[in-house]
């Protein structure tokens, strides 16, 4: 029998007061992003939005409780863009999209950072064991992907820098029920033969670093099946699959030809419209995946949005988070 | 196939010395007056006193200040610097029956925009761009040029909760622009450029721009002159996908990386005419006359003069206004040094359908 589990890969818009408080705050301009550093001020305004936040995932009747990554402005780039060892010079396109991040030049050695270890221990205080927190990072490949390496010289070993750099902040992560590494790189530039059977190696590296259910969210489409199949080396609980996407029948086919997971993550909520599933329609698609890959009784299926939710408007946002805790409602207990 | 690019020398200025004429034109968007964004501020605060009618004043006040600072920087073809608007879909959409709004979304740190949502069918509603054509070209004495948010852009940068697939929604909306043109050009425009940025980052999608652009020039006279202005992309995955756009000119920006892709649109033969960004919008350091010129002739290598028109690579909203006035009179200065040395045979011509 499989539990349904409703999350999200976090990454949240702000609040809109925060949205304008933080703009006069801070400034507009690439200079006043993020830097790890913030006044009280600014401090204390993300503190009351990542309240916010928090509890809008109990309203919504969540599974799990992320952070909101609210403070991550260069979205997935984050962890580096506010290490010491990291300069940020040129704005860069954030895959596909119309939004931007300031591109991490990894200059020395990654040293620990506890940033985001930071965050986590601050929405633990406000979560306060009323539901198990999640935390979230960028997967290692994507991380590598995001950034522009000016100090190890070398594809796999900038790899493996930065997973053993990831596996450093896991390490200080305040306690968490699962944690989920997001890999969208994987679909939208995989890896080359040079790195790719050393990207199940890195994801082990962050992945050891836990003892929480570990998640690897890819989205933008359906992985290619090369790196399908190098995936399924890694040791990781549950592969998150985009389901939204048109190229979606090719995820199923993968999950036939190569196997899956015990655990599955399903990103059946689109995180890029404002379009709002209905709890049935999100149902539906996760049955519309479990029942073609047969062979596999789920013993956890993760509802989820495909990707981030920083593109939505905060209605639309908050009316997503609801209809994914429907959904996974709908019957606590499915067959698969 | 392209239209009839000939249709440039009606911009030729009466008392244009030169042979030679390199059409000096903007992307559209300029610096606001300071004193626009306060009176836009007061107009939003309810207890101001400052309503609506005040603000349409200003604004009137903003569009002939900007269209006669264009002149005096000396353009053939002037806009009103986009007084009335302030961010380039969300203007239209407001506009367009079948879009809703449901606030801001993030672009980068910062910086957000109102994306809407498309809901039902697109359709006609109100004019869009008619009273600012019209106001603009009575307070002008150069010819005006109307820039416009293409039917892609339009498409791409909303959410899509209404239509199959984004081409079905941009085509709509092509028919939709197609009608604004018309209207336009009863009201006497004659250079429209349509503006798709959006194509820059999806360039797969050229063959979608170019269905769109047969529906926008459909019936439109060949004496109107229309331009497509895409910016900061690959060109390479454009071009020569371009060459078979129905469209007079088409206005790229270059400047920004120092002319890399320059060589991109040298073979096969560049069909349309070329609007080269001559002046990087991102810098606020304003480049010599003689920088222009240089610039100006990275252009020659693509087209002859008579194909080859200059502005900046985009619109210059971003730059200290001062700064963004002194780029457009450098920039024109540096287009008449370039026709006269034309004139006198002293530069040689290096595009490759050049005689």
């Amino acid at each position: 029998m499989t539990e349904l589990v409703a999350t999200t890969p976090g990454l949240f818009p702000l609040p809109d007061w925060a949205k304008s408080d933080l703009a006069d705050l801070k400034g507009r301009q690439k200079a006043d992003l993020i830097s790890g550093s913030e006044s009280n001020a600014v401090v204390s305004t993300y503190e009351r939005a990542r309240a916010e936040v928090v509890d809008e995932q109990f309203d919504a009747d969540l599974d799990r409780i992320v952070e909101g990554q609210l403070r991550w402005d260069d979205m997935l780039a984050h962890p580096l863009t506010v290490h010491d060892r990291v300069e940020t010079n040129g704005i860069a396109r954030y895959y596909d999209n119309n939004n931007f991040y300031r591109d991490p030049h990894v200059v020395g050695e990654l040293t620990h950072s506890g940033d985001v270890a930071a965050e986590l221990r601050a929405a633990s205080a406000v979560i306060d064991d009323a539901a198990p927190p999640q935390a979230v990072l960028p997967g290692p490949y994507s991380l590598a992907d995001l950034a522009t390496d000016a100090h190890y010289g070398d594809d796999r070993e900038f790899l493996s820098a930065i997973a053993d750099f990831l596996a450093g902040e896991v390490g200080s992560f305040p306690e968490h029920e699962t944690l989920f590494l997001l890999e969208p790189s994987l679909v939208e530039s995989p890896p080359d033969d040079d790195v790719a059977d050393a990207v199940p190696e890195a994801i082990d590296t962050v992945a050891a670093a836990t003892d929480a259910e570990v998640v690897v969210q890819t989205y933008f489409g359906a992985l290619d099946e090369k790196t399908y199949a190098y995936l399924m080396d890694a040791d990781v609980d549950a592969l998150g699959l985009d389901l939204v996407a048109a190229d979606r029948e090719q995820t199923v086919y993968n999950a036939v030809e190569y196997g899956i997971t015990d655990d599955v993550a399903l990103g059946v909520s689109d995180g890029q419209n404002t379009r709002v599933e209905s709890a049935e329609t999100l149902r539906e698609r996760v049955e519309w995946f479990t029942d073609q890959v047969p062979m596999t009784d789920f013993e956890t299926v993760y509802v989820s949005t495909n990707t981030e939710l920083f593109y939505l408007p905060v209605n639309r946002y908050r009316e997503k988070l609801a209809a994914l805790a429907a959904a996974a409602d709908l019957e606590r207990e499915v067959s698969a | 196939m392209v239209r009839n690019p000939s249709n440039r020398e009606q911009f030729r200025p009466a008392d244009h010395d030169a042979e030679h004429f390199l059409l000096t034109t903007v992307v559209g968007s300029y610096p606001k007056p300071t004193w626009l964004s306060r009176a836009k501020k007061l107009a939003e605060d309810p207890d101001s006193g400052f309503d609506e009618r005040a603000l349409a004043e200003a604004q009137d006040d903003a569009a002939r200040l900007i269209t006669h600072e264009h002149e005096r920087a000396g353009l053939d073809t002037v806009v009103d610097g986009e007084m009335r608007r302030d961010e380039m879909v969300e203007y239209f959409a407001r506009r367009i029956r079948g879009y809703e709004f449901n606030g801001p979304v993030k672009v980068w740190g910062h910086n957000y925009y109102d994306k809407p949502s498309v809901v039902s069918k697109v359709e006609y509603d109100e004019p869009w761009l008619v009273e600012e054509f019209e106001f603009t070209a009575e307070v002008a004495s150069r010819p005006v040029k109307v820039p416009m948010t293409g039917p892609y852009t339009l498409a791409r940068w909303a959410f899509n909760e209404a239509y199959d697939t984004e081409a079905d929604l941009a085509y709509d909306l092509a028919d939709l622009v197609n009608e604004e043109v018309h209207r336009l050009v009863d009201a006497g425009a004659r250079y429209v450029q349509i503006d798709e940025p959006a194509l820059a980052t999806t360039p797969d999608d050229y063959a979608v721009v170019g269905e769109c652009l047969e529906r926008i020039v459909d019936d439109v006279p060949e004496e109107v002159r229309i331009c497509l202005h895409v910016c900061y992309g690959d060109y390479s995955k454009l071009y020569p996908a371009i060459n078979d756009f129905p469209i007079d000119e088409f206005d790229v920006e270059l400047c920004n990386d120092g002319y890399q892709q320059i060589d991109v649109f040298r073979e096969p033969s560049f069909e349309p005419d070329l609007a080269l960004g001559v002046v990087d919008v991102h810098d606020a350091t304003v480049e010599s006359v003689a920088e222009i010129k240089a610039n100006i002739k990275e252009g020659l290598k693509v087209v002859s003069p008579d194909r080859l028109s200059v502005s900046p690579d985009c619109g210059v909203k971003l730059l200290p206004r001062e700064v963004a006035y002194q780029k457009l009179s450098n920039m024109v200065t540096a287009a008449r040094e370039i026709e006269a040395e034309l004139d006198a045979g002293e530069i040689d011509l290096g595009a490759p359908n050049a005689d």
